[in-house]
């Protein structure tokens, strides 16, 4: 049993920065695929005909009764296998995001349903098309009504992206074991970066409550 | 597809699932345990025991689990706390989900209605009576979808102790992915293998819904 001490921390500060950068970058990236391919999947599983809506169903169903580190694994060797070699943060991206974009689905769904239907025969009688009616007045809607939903889907994101480097992504936790494989101070350094996930954490939450506040004075 | 790989797979997955669900039950049992003293401390009068509780749901809720994980297995060493890779990976896991469910169990307690809680000490039970006989039979039946919901991301999770080098479904899946390069025949299966146990707790938990529902 060794003291410990932080002070071999410092040293490695520029490389631990790299990391929470790159860990910014991927949960943003994997945030706006998420997001994007959840409405996508939303609207295929409630209007596309059976042929298409089915397998979409299938995929959902698949993404979220197994982990997500399975997952990951599937998207990188996967794809090569495929013929596709794509670098491990894209890989790490389009896993991220196909896996939340599966869950922004499931809670986008219900919010497309709930919105009033006076709202669609309005807009209809309007004159807008169906396709106009989902685009200028549901979806927008439901994206409002679900965004404390999506935000809390955010900040799961935030940590779970942590996963990906096990598939070799630099980002913070890859950032600390290069740190450690010359220290070999694993406490000091796996603290730190619980330390720093958890301020991201902070400023992300900061920031949806007042997304969530400036929603809320729209309407 | 390759269904003589799978064929030849498929027992050494069946014997992972057992640890992925052994590890599962384990953490389960220790979390449910963790949940009802943070929710008491988070409930209680005490000052001190309300941060504390306060807080551990925090840093527990606010961190990744996989850190968590690493610094119990690789940090603990330093400090003394020398931990096989399943029993990190139980504590580790039961730690974390203890956090979550604790917050299941404090919402199921709050959305008793406040009138039950008055009336029973109006007369005479005391604060301890009052939990044990009157609200926490009611609160009960609420904390089990709440529960059931966190113990299916419990089996999810327990995907990452094959981090720390716990031989459980997903640690299987990729040594078999790495030696066979069929990564979707591998994930079929495991997939398969995940999706039962999701499944299975699922319908314990109906069934307990069921069971305990207010006629």
């Amino acid at each position: 049993m060794q003291g410990l001490d932080f002070s071999v921390v410092p040293p490695y500060a520029d490389i631990l920065w790299m990391g929470v950068w790159w860990t910014v970058v991927l949960t943003i990236s994997a945030a706006a695929i998420s997001f994007v391919f959840g409405i996508v999947f939303a609207l295929v599983v409630l209007y596309a005909p059976k042929s298409v809506a089915l397998p979409v169903r299938g995929f959902m169903w698949l993404f979220m009764g197994t982990p997500l580190l399975l997952q990951l694994f599937l998207i990188y060797y996967g794809l090569g296998q495929l013929g596709l070699k794509i670098p491990a943060l894209i890989a790490g991206i389009i896993g991220l995001g196909l896996h939340f974009a599966v869950y922004n689905a499931d809670i986008l769904r219900a919010g497309i349903v709930a919105v009033d239907p006076g709202q669609t025969e309005g807009a209809r009688s309007l004159g807008f098309g169906r396709m106009q009616t989902l685009r200028y007045f549901i979806v927008p809607q439901a994206i409002r009504n679900t965004i404390p939903a999506m935000g809390n889907n955010l900040i799961v994101l935030l940590k779970e992206s942590s996963l990906v480097s096990i598939i070799g992504i630099a980002e913070l936790v890859h950032a600390a074991q290069l740190a450690i494989s010359e220290t070999f101070r694993p406490f000091e350094f796996y603290i730190t970066v619980a330390a720093l996930y958890y301020i991201l954490n902070l400023v992300l939450e900061a920031g949806l409550r007042q997304v969530e506040k400036n929603v809320e004075v729209s309407r | 597809m390759d269904v003589s790989l799978v064929q030849r797979v498929f027992p050494f997955f069946v014997e992972a699932a057992w640890i992925t669900i052994e590890i599962s039950v384990l953490a389960l049992a220790l979390g449910l345990v963790v949940a009802f003293l943070i929710s008491a401390a988070k409930m209680s009068r005490s000052f001190l025991l309300r941060a504390f509780g306060t807080a551990y749901v925090s840093l527990f809720r606010g961190t990744p689990c996989l850190i968590q994980l690493f610094v119990l297995y690789f940090g603990g060493p330093q400090i003394g706390i020398n931990l096989e890779p399943f029993a990190a990976g139980v504590i580790g896991l039961g730690l974390n989900i203890g956090a979550y469910m604790a917050e299941s169990i404090r919402g199921a307690i709050l959305s008793v209605d406040r009138g039950q809680t008055e009336a029973a000490r109006s007369i005479g039970f005391s604060r301890f009576q009052t939990m044990r006989k009157v609200v926490l039979p009611q609160a009960a039946r609420l904390m089990i979808r709440p529960l059931g919901v966190n113990a299916v991301a419990l089996v999810k999770g327990s995907a990452l102790v094959s981090t720390i080098s716990v031989v459980e479904l997903t640690y299987t899946a990729q040594r078999y992915i790495g030696s066979t390069y069929k990564p979707f025949e591998i994930f079929g299966v495991a997939a398969v293998l995940y999706m039962l146990i999701v499944y299975v707790v699922a319908r314990i938990v109906d069934l307990l819904d069921r069971r305990y529902a207010i006629a």
